[in-house]
């Protein structure tokens, strides 16, 4: 039994890992088609969500509204192309929508909505509040019985808001243990390093201190993300924080290197192409088989 | 000349900083954007960055004002009206010598889409009634409005600033005056009255409808708050048909203290055009021609509501 576990486990991985490069050539894709939008932070998020949905959200895409689903909120809105990259996979809408991004009329808006896209669990965009919504659908699901869970993805930067320590705070209080949050902790936002912008640390010590269950892992490792997601929800009586360390811009040498400068600029054609090549060489797809 | 109206206001913040130390400026993570980074740059030891938290930034900056420094808050403009409370309460309600400068405003941010677009900002910051809210038209307006707010201006404001570029509407020798409406065209068929990147659109479409017969007058109203009732009242009583034209929603804007002031003492006609929905994510120029904020726009929304009234 266990060992089958074990294999199953060590499969998923693997399946994790060859998507990979490809939900990343994906997001390039996308912005550069879009000629705007967040290379760094949607990079740096991609294990985490594809972890996220393909490990352990209970969701059906062909029936986005299912009451009893599990829950994704992106609280940093702007890495929503990691979101749109594996729900297009996932059969919530079709690839080709894929580059429409951030165009007129497209459902896949710059940050994501609610109305515009169906499988969309918050509308976010301004940074902090994700956490607090996250709360009340933790507790409303409780009221209603269900069992399902909500994993809310936040950024460093983000975590300055003062909104989220007040979710920190009661979220403890009301023992949302049905909430996991995954932070994406890639040390860079738009004003320089988040050590030099305003230090968040010691992290981990701050959420103990408000009563969470604290893991702190390698976000880019899927062993370690999806051993940590089994913890989080298996925790009871407090709500959970997993903090990810991650790298803005993962993939791609010339963003892991200039984190800062690309938060929120798109590559250009030679710049996508330069990325997508190195993400291909390092994964030993060749280009015919890439294109799907 | 077309520049984004937050260029010449860090420009001219950073050279004002360099001879007046009661300035001190304070930004959210967005410095490069909102071009407060050019003060940071000239001026560091008065510039706080505090990172991700416009609520604290807006009551500390209302903190340094009591003890006579002149504050400049800077974000999106959506993410720092949003923080209503603090502007009303720290800020307003002390008289604090603050400007909240609102970058990015309007459907005029694009791609990004409707959480990183202010469409209610002017609305609920003109509730305020010693908070002053501005608007510049071109690059000319923005730098003395800057010049004015530091020079003269003795109270709490809002600043709202462009993203996109917007072409110059002012002749070089023009002379910004505080709560006085600037009539750029004269016309006695309509009025049209505009305010920050939709000006230009007002003047080319009185140009159109000029040229079928039409006169139609435009005004800049870069002062929204306090507005120059008088002014409005004026353009009632010449054509008794007015429209307003903002990127902002038509509710609670300028459209909206045009009217009140319309029907508190000249009852005339005014139609608003301006967004009436959600932003959405599209290039500037198509959220533009979507919502009738280009010269096109503003011409059809004018044949229409003549047509309308006969
Ligand atoms: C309330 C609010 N203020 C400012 C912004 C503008 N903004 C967008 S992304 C960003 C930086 C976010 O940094 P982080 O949370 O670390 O995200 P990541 O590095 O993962 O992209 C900022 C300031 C925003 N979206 N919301």
């Amino acid at each position: 039994m266990g060992s089958d576990k074990a294999t199953d486990r060590e499969r998923l991985v693997a399946q994790l890992e060859a998507k990979a490069p490809r939900y990343r050539v994906d997001i390039l894709e996308m912005l550069c088609e879009a000629e705007s939008g967040h290379p760094g932070g949607s990079l740096s998020a991609i294990d985490l969500v594809s972890a996220i949905y393909h490990y352990k959200l209970r969701h059906r895409p062909d029936d986005p509204l299912w009451a009893d689903r599990d829950r994704f909120i992106m609280s940093k809105g702007h890495g929503v192309p990691a979101q749109y990259a594996v729900m297009s996979d996932l059969g919530y809408f079709e690839r080709d929508k894929l580059w429409t991004l951030r165009k007129l009329g497209s459902p896949l808006q710059g940050h994501p909505c609610t109305h515009w896209l169906a499988g969309i669990d918050a509308s976010t965009g301004s940074l902090g509040q994700g956490l607090s919504v996250a709360q009340g659908v933790g507790i409303g699901l409780r009221l209603s019985r269900s069992k399902a869970h909500v994993y809310c993805l936040m950024g460093d930067g983000e975590t300055q808001e003062g909104q989220v320590w007040e979710a920190a705070m009661s979220m403890a209080k009301y023992r949302v243990d049905n909430v996991t949050v995954i932070l994406d902790y890639n040390k860079a936002q738009i004003d320089g390093l988040t050590r030099d912008v305003m230090d968040i640390e010691p992290l981990a010590d701050k959420w103990r201190a408000f009563g969470w269950h604290v893991q702190t892992i390698d976000g880019h490792d899927y062993r370690q993300i999806l051993a940590a997601l089994d913890q989080a929800a298996a925790v009871q009586g407090q709500p959970s924080y997993i903090i990810a360390h991650t790298i803005k811009g993962k993939g791609v040498s010339f963003m892991e290197q200039n984190p800062v400068s690309w938060h929120g600029v798109s590559p250009n054609r030679e710049d996508t192409d330069r990325a997508i090549a190195e993400i291909r060489k390092r994964a030993g797809i060749d280009a015919k088989e890439a294109v799907r | 000349m077309n520049r984004a109206t937050r260029d010449p206001f860090g420009e001219t913040l950073a050279r004002l900083g360099k001879t007046d130390e009661r300035i001190v400026v304070l930004d959210a993570d967005l410095s490069e954007s909102t071009r407060s980074a050019k003060f940071a740059e000239a001026c560091p030891e008065r510039f706080f960055e505090m990172g991700i938290q416009e609520a604290n930034m807006i009551s500390t900056a209302a903190g340094l004002a009591s003890t006579g420094k002149i504050a400049f808050c800077c974000s999106f403009s959506c993410f720092i009206t949003s923080r209503f409370d603090q502007i009303k309460v720290s800020v307003a309600y002390n008289n604090a010598r603050v400007t909240i400068v609102g970058t990015h405003a309007g459907c005029g941010v694009g791609p990004d889409g409707y959480t990183q677009m202010a469409l209610e900002d002017v609305a609920m910051l003109r509730t305020l009634p010693n908070l002053a809210v501005l608007q510049p038209a071109d690059d000319l307006e923005t730098t003395q409005i800057v010049e004015y707010l530091i020079g003269q201006h003795d109270g709490p404001a809002f600043l709202r600033l462009t993203r996109q570029k917007v072409p110059r509407v002012h002749h070089e020798n023009y002379r910004f005056a505080y709560g006085r409406a600037d009539r750029l065209r004269e016309g006695s068929d309509l009025a049209i009255i505009g305010t920050g990147a939709t000006v230009h659109a007002a003047l080319a479409a009185a140009s159109r409808l000029g040229d079928e017969g039409i006169s139609a007058s435009v005004t800049n109203i870069h002062t929204i708050s306090p507005l120059d009732q008088d002014a409005i009242g004026q353009l009632a009583a010449e054509t008794g048909k007015l429209m307003t034209v903002e990127d902002h929603s038509v509710i609670g804007g300028l459209g909206g203290a045009v009217c009140e002031a319309l029907a508190a003492t000249h009852p005339a006609m005014c139609h608003r055009v301006g967004l009436r929905e959600f932003g959405e994510s599209g290039s500037p120029e198509e959220l533009f021609a979507k919502h009738h904020l280009d010269a096109e726009g503003v011409y059809r929304e004018a044949k229409s509501f003549l047509e309308r009234l006969g």
